[in-house]
């Protein structure tokens, strides 16, 4: 609608402070009420999980076997479990390797996938094959042997975890990275960058990487609770976190064994878990549009 | 009672920035088994009050304000959703633009076909296919019986086309709703194509609501022509009245825009040489008609001058220049099958001229522009750049002469990418080539391009997706200008504009080709526009040079009868105008 863009144009000429594309997207991702309440939110859990143990006075591991599932209340605000540990500081405690499990693995899969699989798309043909061949062979790799592998390999090692985790995780995001690149690679404005005589890390990283970010932080944020369930399955088979440390996930896990006994060793975890990835998922979307110039001023 | 009558439309869309009046009191008629043709350029309100009519627009945000449609009895406006739906596809169809992404490509033709009877008409399976092939027969799909089974890809664009209209009558509907059904092909297709609406209109009487932003197709097929501006009907009349009596400044600045066989002006005329729009406080739209107009006009007509005379240099020379393509498909995949895209082809470009290469989709004219520039390695041949061959040049040279040779591309919304803005657009190419010694420097050369290409400094830090189409057009042509050039290959650069833009991105080109001593090779398939701005004309059939020769004496007295094909495939009123 040319009337419709002409008017936009009217409004933005009166502003005409210049900005980047990531101080725009900070005024747009401010203009979006959810995602901004979401980082808020997500700052204020994970200050809570990274200072939260250290001012608390019950230890995450101390057992009280005198005071077993003892439901929630002034002194065992969550509760505890079946040793008597104060739930509270658990949940509090397993944030902090919940989210750093999360992330860190996200960032390791980001980093190894988004590169993998624009280098992939980039130079197609031959190449592409193979390296999407390999992709395919670790795809079809169990996770739990390559995971057990590793550790007896290693030995076990908690950053062991993320790195297991993440080379897990990056194989769909080179995938998705590939595609689009191979998309783009076809766009026009390609092309005209070819003609202009720009060198090939020019075009990856200025032309191509920026218009990856859409679906690349939408999976991300999808990725964030899929690494954090893993650690869960990973935990419950003895190789992941082990008592008396917790995580988001064991929690669950444990909590979801005696439900029926003791329903608060479920709700607490799963609360903190759940609105946790929904703050997330609204981040990721905001972000998305914030990092999208045209969905700017409509 | 009229066929269809629609009496003050008003289609408005409420968007955060405000209210769009995109169909405003529009007020027409359609009698049975007429073609009535609706003129304008994109976002003047066309589309949307065809999508009005059959309730297909989205709401919110749009709404239809007022006004009544009147079809056969009906009030469309007030029509139920599911009596909409009833009335879609059986009582009035629409044939879409663009038959390439139209049709589903995983459902073989004759079903896509058949669909609507099945669905309207309650036939079984086997009765409607077999209506849907005597449908495709009428169409003009040669062998439809032995077709019938075949899927989308395995058809040409104007072949598909011909499916979609095929299964938009194959209900015989009352009304045929055409929005832009040529504008995505080839001049002798879509001569075809309009061929074949005409005459399916006696056999069927059917009426046809023919949208389009080119007065040439309209007048080829109208009985009646309805030309929309800014959301409001500026003219309507019989087809040869307009053309030859238009009254409204609009509509005669849209046919004076257009270049045709016989185009006298040096510079085209815009539409803005014939009208000012004045928009008032309400959102309303007051267009006047300028008072000079006649002698803006006389000041643009001078004669082409004549250029024999003067002596020039070739700058590009391409010798036996061959692109094939391999359809591989990775390796361990088996054979592979080779494609002759440019078939030996020999081109001489002169210095500061213009070269125009025309041919239809397909013909290999687009690859071949890219091979000049060494964008797509040429399987075998030459191409010399003043003395030197591009071929035998290193990498880093090679670098270095893409500095002198630009191209700008058709679709001027896929060729910016949309996350820099229009300074870091153009500053770009220019810290490449280290064109500029400081920041401040390269700021005011930006500048100063796209004060040239029409556009300010007011622009620089928007992104590409704020601009409309002819504006972006103009930065892709700053883009190519910021390296400072000497060759531009156009390729197709104002096929997917309306006449108007097309007629000042013309302007602009030739403008700066005489400022900047600029060589251009002109790729199109519209022959009036590369008539216009060429000097020499090159015509190209399938992957071969077939006629080569000065635009005048080309056009005059073609030799191959293909060349005389393409120039009869224009739209006859074009040729017929007089200014």
């Amino acid at each position: 609608m040319s009337i419709e863009s002409a008017k936009a144009q009217n409004l933005i000429s009166e502003s005409p402070e210049g900005s980047s594309l990531w101080r725009d997207a900070w005024i747009r991702l401010r203009a979006n009420r959810l995602a901004t309440f979401s980082l808020f939110f997500f700052i204020f859990i994970s200050i809570l999980t990274i200072i939260g143990p250290e001012i608390i006075s019950i230890s995450y591991e101390s057992q009280d076997l005198d005071n077993t599932f003892t439901p929630p209340g002034s002194t065992h605000l969550f509760g505890t479990d079946n040793l008597g540990r104060d739930l509270f500081a658990r949940v509090l405690h397993g944030g902090r390797i919940s989210l750093a499990v999360g992330f860190l693995a996200t960032a390791v899969s980001l980093v190894i996938g988004v590169a993998y699989g624009m280098t992939s798309g980039y130079l197609g043909g031959k190449p592409d094959a193979l390296m999407m061949r390999i992709v395919d062979i670790l795809y079809s790799l169990p996770f739990t042997i390559f995971v057990i592998l590793l550790m007896v390999l290693f030995g076990r090692n908690f950053v062991l975890l993320f790195i297991a985790i993440g080379a897990v995780e990056w194989l769909t995001m080179a995938r998705i990275t590939r595609g689009q690149t191979l998309g783009l690679k076809q766009a026009e404005f390609i092309e005209a960058a070819r003609a202009l005589g720009y060198s090939h890390s020019r075009i990856l990283f200025r032309h191509i990487l920026p218009n990856l970010i859409g679906p690349v932080i939408v999976y991300a944020t999808l990725t964030v609770p899929a690494v954090m369930l893993l650690e869960a399955v990973l935990s419950f088979l003895g190789l992941g976190v082990q008592a008396p440390m917790s995580s988001w996930g064991s929690l669950i896990k444990e909590g979801s064994e005696k439900m029926d006994i003791a329903p608060w060793l479920i709700f607490f975890p799963g609360l903190f878990f759940s609105l946790t990835l929904l703050a997330l998922n609204f981040l990721g979307d905001g972000l998305r549009d914030a990092l999208d110039p045209k969905s700017a001023k409509d | 009672m009229k066929f269809l009558e629609i009496k003050n439309l008003k289609t408005f869309f409420h968007t955060r920035s405000g209210t769009v009046r995109a169909v405003d009191e529009v007020s027409f008629s359609i009698d049975k088994g007429e073609i009535v043709g609706i003129v304008g350029e994109s976002g003047s309100g066309k589309s949307v009050t065809c999508h009005t009519m059959l309730g297909l627009l989205p709401q919110p945000p749009a709404r239809v304000e007022g006004g009544s449609m009147h079809f056969q009895g009906d009030n469309l406006v007030s029509l139920s959703k599911p009596a909409l739906r009833a009335l879609r596809g059986k009582r009035i169809s629409m044939v879409f633009q663009d038959p390439m992404s139209c049709l589903n490509p995983f459902i073989t033709i004759v079903e896509q076909v058949a669909e609507p009877l099945i669905i309207h008409d309650k036939l079984s399976r086997n009765k409607a296919e077999k209506q849907a092939i005597e449908m495709m027969k009428k169409v003009g799909i040669r062998d439809a019986e032995k077709r019938a089974r075949s899927y989308p890809h395995e058809f040409s664009g104007g072949m598909r086309q011909r499916v979609m209209i095929a299964m938009a009558l194959v209900t015989k509907p009352d009304l045929l709703l055409a929005d832009e059904p040529t504008t995505a092909l080839d001049v002798t297709i879509q001569a075809r194509i309009l061929k074949i609406l005409k005459s399916l209109r006696e056999e069927l009487d059917v009426s046809v609501l023919f949208i389009t932003h080119d007065l040439g197709v309209v007048a080829e097929i109208a009985d009646r022509i309805v030309v929309m501006y800014r959301g409001k009907i500026v003219e309507q009349g019989r087809v040869n009245e307009i053309f030859s009596n238009p009254k409204h400044p609009y509509v005669k600045g849209l046919l004076a825009c257009r270049p045709t066989l016989d185009c006298k002006y040096q510079t085209l005329p815009t539409v803005d040489d014939f009208l000012d729009t004045i928009e008032n406080e309400d959102g309303t739209i007051e267009i006047r008609e300028k008072e000079n107009v006649k002698s803006t006009l006389r000041g643009l007509l001078e004669e082409k001058k004549a250029s024999e005379d003067e002596q020039t240099e070739p700058l590009v020379e391409v010798q036996n220049l061959t692109v094939c393509f391999r359809s591989s498909r990775g390796f361990l995949r088996g054979k592979t099958e080779e494609v002759r895209a440019v078939d030996g082809i020999d081109l001489t470009i002169q210095k500061g001229k213009t070269l125009g290469l025309v041919g239809e989709s397909g013909c290999g004219k687009t690859s071949a522009g890219r091979a000049i520039l060494h964008l797509i390695r040429p399987t075998a041949g030459e191409v010399i750049y003043d003395g030197k061959s591009l071929g035998k040049l290193s990498k880093q040279t090679l670098l270095e002469y893409r500095k002198k040779m630009q191209i700008i591309f058709q679709d001027p919304y896929a060729s910016l990418n949309p996350r820099l803005t229009i300074e870091q657009a153009l500053i770009e190419p220019m810290l490449v080539h280290s064109i500029g010694d400081s920041r401040s420097n390269r700021r005011d050369r930006v500048v100063h391009i796209l004060e040239e290409v029409g556009l300010s400094s007011a622009h620089l830090l928007r992104y590409p997706h704020e601009f409309s189409g002819g504006q972006r057009q103009r930065i892709c042509v700053a883009r190519a200008l910021a390296v400072e050039p000497e060759f531009i290959v156009c390729d197709e650069c104002v096929s997917a504009m309306d006449v108007s833009v097309q007629a000042q991105v013309l302007n602009l080109m030739q403008e700066l080709q005489r400022k900047r001593q600029l060589t251009y090779l002109f790729i199109s398939h519209d022959l009036s526009v590369v008539k216009f701005i060429s000097d020499e004309v090159a015509v190209m059939q399938a992957g071969k040079i077939i006629e080569f020769g000065s635009a005048q004496n080309l056009y005059a007295h073609p030799k191959e009868s293909y060349t005389q094909d393409l120039i009869d495939a224009i739209p006859s009123p074009y040729n017929l105008v007089k200014d």
